[in-house]
């Protein structure tokens, strides 16, 4: 379904247009797609450029100008439930085309193309067999885009390739995350010994790099259910509350002293 | 140095978290300095038919080739250098082997593929590509992206339609302007770049960059480039962590040596005499 606004005035709905068209023009005069018949609204104020899934809103130099969610502006691209005012008038966008249609659907890859040399007598029956596959041609918008053809289809089928990387999410997600931090909560390294003692680290980064590269390194990822420490390369790997680390990435828990190449620090959540 | 001193090369590949088939296919070749990814697209099963074959043919005759030849030779009619003229050649031939098998087995009706492709040689690296699999190279601490995207969107944001941030937010990721094999010719795009020692190229499928942020991925591989096994797995969980709705593919070539082909007759000489 195609995205479309819904024009409305003191929160009353007035009438919803479908961006059906590459280019929809908002304005006064009785030409427009959109039209709005007031005197705040200029003859031709406004236009929205659709190309397949994402619109853009422009102004058109008009006398009084546009907002979108309050805030003036010459060119937007218009997300879901974006807000546009045009004077005492309401426009909604609204696209939720990715949540009605299947999000893997969605996202498949396709290819455009700009039709080509008139297909051979094979090619045809090759494109009437694979004609399920073919996605509805929308408006077309340039011309490379004026045949489009979804050649990407994704059958729950059994996985063919073994994932070559072992999730080390896995056997780590299996104790329950104790050390998952509340959103609210910050995690910091506080260097406890050496020439830094008392400097505090906030892991503000998804990798944060301790030591120095080319001589220790060991990174603090931040994963969506905790902390991690993963020694990258030295002679010696870090300590973890005396315990030395595997090569795998090591939780973190609140309170954990970390040593790396002499230098001992603690992780601890803040707040 | 040869040039299976000067590289060291990793690879890895994961379904990632939606799909329950991996369409990804990834080859390295070190003997000959080849790095291919392809990203295959298409019905049932097409999908990973289309990105294996892109893998083979390139990376089988492309090796083949230089077996008896040097890289740096020129094509007498065309005045290339053979390593240039060996990548696009494979990638069209790749594209006629697809095309082909698409016209003649039904199930494979409309089936492509991108492709990204590295041929290390004469501390240079020829990188071919087709679709929106990309090249990137960690120089210090900059990383850059060597290779444009043939897509919709990179059209757009040519074009100034769309800003670079917006980008990230476009509805419209999905749709690539060239692929291998959908029709009967190819237009690889080919570039050569200088290496320099301590370089990281990262040859990867959307499904890591769409899911990983530029500044993730460099500040990953700048911190882990002392252990690129580490990396290609860290960048996997982080396109995982983050969703993982594509299959994600990762090669990663680092520069640890020169290996420029000998040059002076003397030098030549020498390096025949050691075959």
């Amino acid at each position: 379904m195609a995205a479309k606004l819904i024009l409305s005035m003191d929160g009353v709905v007035i009438k919803e247009y479908p961006l059906s068209k590459e280019r929809m023009t908002i304005g006064r005069k009785a030409h427009n797609d959109i039209v709005i018949d007031n005197l705040a609204v200029s003859g031709e104020h406004a236009a929205v450029v659709t190309i397949l899934h994402d619109s853009f809103l422009e102004d058109m130099d008009s006398t009084n100008g546009l907002e979108v969610n309050g805030v003036p502006t010459k060119k937007h691209f218009l997300q879901n439930n974006d807000l546009v005012e045009i004077g005492k008038y309401k426009l909604k966008y609204v696209n939720d085309q990715a949540g009605q249609a299947n999000p893997a659907d969605f996202e498949r890859t396709m290819v455009l193309r700009a039709p080509v040399k008139p297909t051979a007598p094979g090619a045809e029956k090759g494109e009437t067999t694979s004609g399920a596959m073919k996605a509805q041609t929308p408006p077309a918008t340039k011309p490379a885009a004026e045949a489009l053809e979804q050649t990407g289809t994704h059958q729950p089928i059994a996985p063919a390739a073994k994932p070559a990387v072992q999730p080390a999410a896995q056997p780590a997600n299996a104790q329950p995350a104790a050390a998952a931090p509340p959103a609210t909560k910050t995690a910091v390294v506080q260097i406890l010994t050496g020439p830094n003692a008392g400097k505090e680290l906030e892991l503000v980064k998804n990798l944060t790099t301790l030591g120095k590269p080319g001589v220790q390194v060991a990174v603090l990822t931040r994963r969506p259910h905790g902390y991690f420490i993963t020694h990258v390369e030295g002679a010696s790997h870090p300590t973890v509350n005396g315990t030395p680390l595997s090569d795998q990435p090591h939780q973190l828990n609140d309170r954990d002293v970390i040593e790396l190449a002499g230098v001992k620090m603690e992780f601890y959540f803040k707040g | 140095m040869k040039i299976e001193d000067a590289l060291e090369i990793v690879s890895q590949t994961h379904p990632g978290m939606v799909r329950s088939h991996n369409e990804d296919s990834v080859t390295q070749e070190l003997a000959c300095g080849l790095v291919v990814l392809a990203d295959g697209m298409g019905g049932y099963n097409a999908g990973e038919v289309a990105s294996g074959i892109a893998v083979s043919v390139v990376a089988t005759e492309i090796c083949q080739r230089l077996q008896n030849a040097s890289p740096t030779d020129r094509d007498e009619a065309s005045g290339e250098e053979l390593g240039v003229l060996v990548l696009r050649d494979n990638i069209q031939r790749a594209n006629a082997s697809i095309y082909h098998a698409a016209q003649s087995q039904p199930q494979y009706a409309g089936m492509g593929t991108t492709i990204v492709t590295g041929l290390f040689y004469d501390n240079r690296v020829v990188v071919g590509h087709v679709g929106d699999s990309r090249m990137y190279r960690l120089r210090g601490e900059t990383l850059e992206t060597i290779t444009r995207d043939h897509s919709l969107l990179q059209e757009q944001i040519d074009g100034g339609m769309i800003s670079i941030e917006d980008a990230r937010l476009s509805r419209n990721k999905n749709l690539v302007t060239r692929a291998v094999g959908i029709d009967a010719d190819v237009v690889p795009e080919i570039h050569v770049h200088d290496v320099l020692i301590g370089d990281i190229y990262l040859l990867c499928s959307d499904g890591l960059n769409d899911m990983v942020e530029d500044d993730d991925i460099q500040s990953t591989l700048y911190a882990m480039q002392g252990n690129l096994p580490l990396a290609a797995e860290q960048l996997i969980q982080t396109a995982n962590d983050n969703g993982g709705r594509d299959n994600v593919s990762v090669i990663l070539v680092k520069i640890t040596g020169e290996f420029a082909v000998p040059r002076g007759w003397l030098a030549r000489l020498l390096h025949w005499l050691k075959k």
